[in-house]
């Protein structure tokens, strides 16, 4: 071994060249195991838009819906309700929805094609848990300043009712809207005017 | 009878010498230091859990499901209809715990008398590993009984590999093997859980007794005993570790089984601690439970998840500070720069910085296992103030303290006032 000249170069250079292919075959049998791991096209074809009737929402009620097995809820906003969004503003982290997912449509101050409906997903856009809604009423759990909105189990995320998140707890952005159709009495989501079935 | 175990035995040694050997090796011939104490007892009882968890383990794969439409319904019929069920799977859940008592009460040792330190740096690395590993297989046998827990616990673990930038998405849906947690990330749970994991463990856990029975086990006293050899090359502070130890451990194992048994018997969901009430509840997709924590023995980690406020609209630094307050661990040998390893013969800086750190580990498991609002807000406003709960800020406080423990390491053990250490043994 320390006679470094008795190297036999040619097998050396066999050697390494063997275990270069036997590398890149091993990688290349690892791929259709790390591949058999994505999402089948079962669980790809799952997803379509769902329907929900409006009128069995009261003024103030939220309905949680199954869309694509997450939750959506649908809130039935009154003007107190629209009113605590602007007592809410100040503490915000982005409450223009600058760097949050939503339609442009629902780009707003309310996050809402309609201010009456707020359409959202219930994933806290922190670590996916759903929250919880806590009204207005709730300040003796939530704190003197609260205003209502919703509070996230996991890690203690705030967000206001139309899903924006207050300072101060580890959601970075406010809670995703996902696209949906609206008219007088039947909301579709996951259905776009613009763009069927974004 | 007995000529004819000796014939038996003589019939085998003369084809697979091996045997005797390696029970040489690491047994008869093994040389432990004579002045273990106390806190010796938890290497050989992780080792027993280790079985105990298989053993229960196989017996519970004979009536669990791994299918998420009957996964909890058969964790059920094993507590209510299977014979000794409950038995079995109460020991599966008690033993998780009991797992992590034990590696952490291990861990403890180490830092206690420096066993990280040269040249066993390799023991305590492989030793770090085992400690991931175990947490993976226990977040993945905790997906199993499809809870209320099981589900979101996934949920967030899962979403944390999410947050990781530019792949994270993908990473998460890789790992799921779905959109959301669902049945196809509950069956492979499932293979990870049984096969994987528990292979990659016992082979760490070969790997980390091999490197220490090379190097020799650490003492007390933090002395090589390898230095002082008689004239039969025996370490003269040493004793065999067969019949010494296994006999000593043995009385070990029992006053371990008592307390084992006694939390089986009687309180095998520990007020919630080892089995959390919400999860005998069936998971739920849209509907996260009302207080939600993780499991003990990740509620440090959790606190200081929880602590760290977003930055740049990401809530990726609260997960890299939860990886590296685990991963700083590997570079403990090289942080601790005392020329001696014991605490006996340790300053006042290094007792003072373990002290608080073993304080700051409990109030940040203690914390993770609360609501941010359970020590009530501050009654004032200030720029500052991004939160107003005392638990948060609490909790940020010990996350400082935390990282200063390692991150100023080399700092405080260098200038450490240390004592001399003996040459031999002290008994």
């Amino acid at each position: 071994m320390s006679d470094q000249e008795k190297v036999d170069k040619t097998r050396r250079n066999l050697v390494v060249a063997t275990s270069v292919v036997g590398g890149a075959a091993t990688v290349g049998v690892a791929l259709p195991f790390a591949a058999s791991m994505l999402p089948s096209e079962k669980a790809k074809a799952a997803g379509a838009p769902v329907e929900v009737d409006l009128t069995r929402i009261a003024a103030g009620e939220l309905a949680v819906i199954e869309w694509r097995g997450k939750p959506v809820w649908v809130i039935h906003r009154t003007k107190e309700m629209l009113e605590s969004l602007k007592a809410a503003t100040p503490r915000l982290v982005d409450p223009e929805s600058k760097s949050s997912k939503q339609p442009d449509y629902a780009k707003n101050d309310v996050r809402s094609e309609n201010p009456e409906w707020m359409v959202m997903e219930g994933v806290c856009t922190h670590l996916g848990c759903s929250p919880q809604l806590r009204p207005a009423e709730a300040k003796a759990e939530m704190g003197a300043d609260w205003v209502g909105g919703f509070y996230c189990p996991c890690h203690g995320s705030k967000f206001d009712l139309a899903g924006r998140v207050f300072r101060g707890a580890p959601a970075p952005t406010n809670l995703v809207v996902p696209p949906y159709t609206l008219s007088e009495t039947k909301l579709v989501i996951g259905e776009d005017k613009e763009k069927k079935g974004a | 009878m007995g000529t004819m175990v000796s014939r038996l035995w003589g019939w085998i040694d003369a084809r697979m010498p091996t045997l005797a050997e390696q029970f040489k090796i690491h047994a008869s011939e093994y040389y432990a230091p004579k002045n273990f104490n106390f806190w010796y007892f938890f290497g050989s009882l992780a080792l027993m859990v280790l079985v105990v968890q298989i053993v229960s383990g196989i017996f519970l794969t004979m009536n669990y499901k791994p299918d998420a439409a009957l996964a909890f319904g058969s964790v059920e019929y094993i507590m209510r209809d299977v014979p000794a069920g409950w038995f079995i799977r109460y020991v599966h859940s008690t033993g998780a715990s009991a797992f992590f008592i034990v590696v952490y009460l291990h861990m403890f040792r180490g830092l206690l008398y420096g066993s990280y330190k040269e040249p066993r740096e390799l023991v305590w690395i492989f030793g770090v590993l085992i400690y991931l590993t175990l947490m993976g297989e226990a977040f993945f046998g905790y997906l199993l009984p499809w809870g209320q827990m099981s589900y979101w616990g996934a949920q967030v673990i899962v979403n944390l590999f999410g947050t990781v930038p530019f792949i994270g998405p993908d990473l998460a849906l890789w790992i799921r093997g779905d959109y959301v947690v669902s049945d196809a990330t509950l069956n492979r749970f499932f293979a990870l859980h049984v096969i994987a994991f528990p292979l990659v463990l016992l082979g760490l856990v070969v790997a980390h007794l091999l490197a220490l029975h090379d190097v020799g086990s650490n003492n007390p006293d933090g002395v090589e005993i390898k230095k002082h050899k008689g004239p039969d090359g025996r370490p003269l502070d040493g004793i065999a570790f067969h019949p010494y130890y296994t006999v000593k451990d043995l009385v070990g194992v029992v006053v371990f089984l008592v307390i084992f048994c006694a939390v089986l018997f009687f309180v095998p969901e520990m007020g919630g601690y080892f089995l959390e009430a919400n999860n005998f509840i069936p998971a739920d997709p849209l509907k996260t439970p009302e207080h939600i924590a993780p499991v003990w023995y990740f509620t440090p980690y959790y606190s200081i998840l929880r602590a760290v406020p977003p930055l740049f609209a990401s809530q990726f630094p609260g997960v890299v500070a939860m990886g590296v307050a685990v991963m700083i661990l590997f570079f403990l040998p090289w942080l601790d720069r005392s020329p001696v390893k014991s605490i006996r013969y340790r300053g006042a800086y290094y007792k003072t910085a373990l002290a608080v750190f073993i304080a700051v580990f409990f109030v940040l498991g203690y914390l993770g296992v609360k609501p941010t609002t359970v020590w009530g807000q501050f009654g004032f406003d200030a720029f500052f103030l991004d939160t107003k709960d005392r638990a948060t800020w609490v909790a940020r406080l010990c996350t400082i303290l935390y990282f200063a423990f390692f991150f100023l390491m080399p700092w405080y053990t260098a200038r450490d006032a240390v004592k001399p250490v003996p040459e031999r043994v002290t008994v």
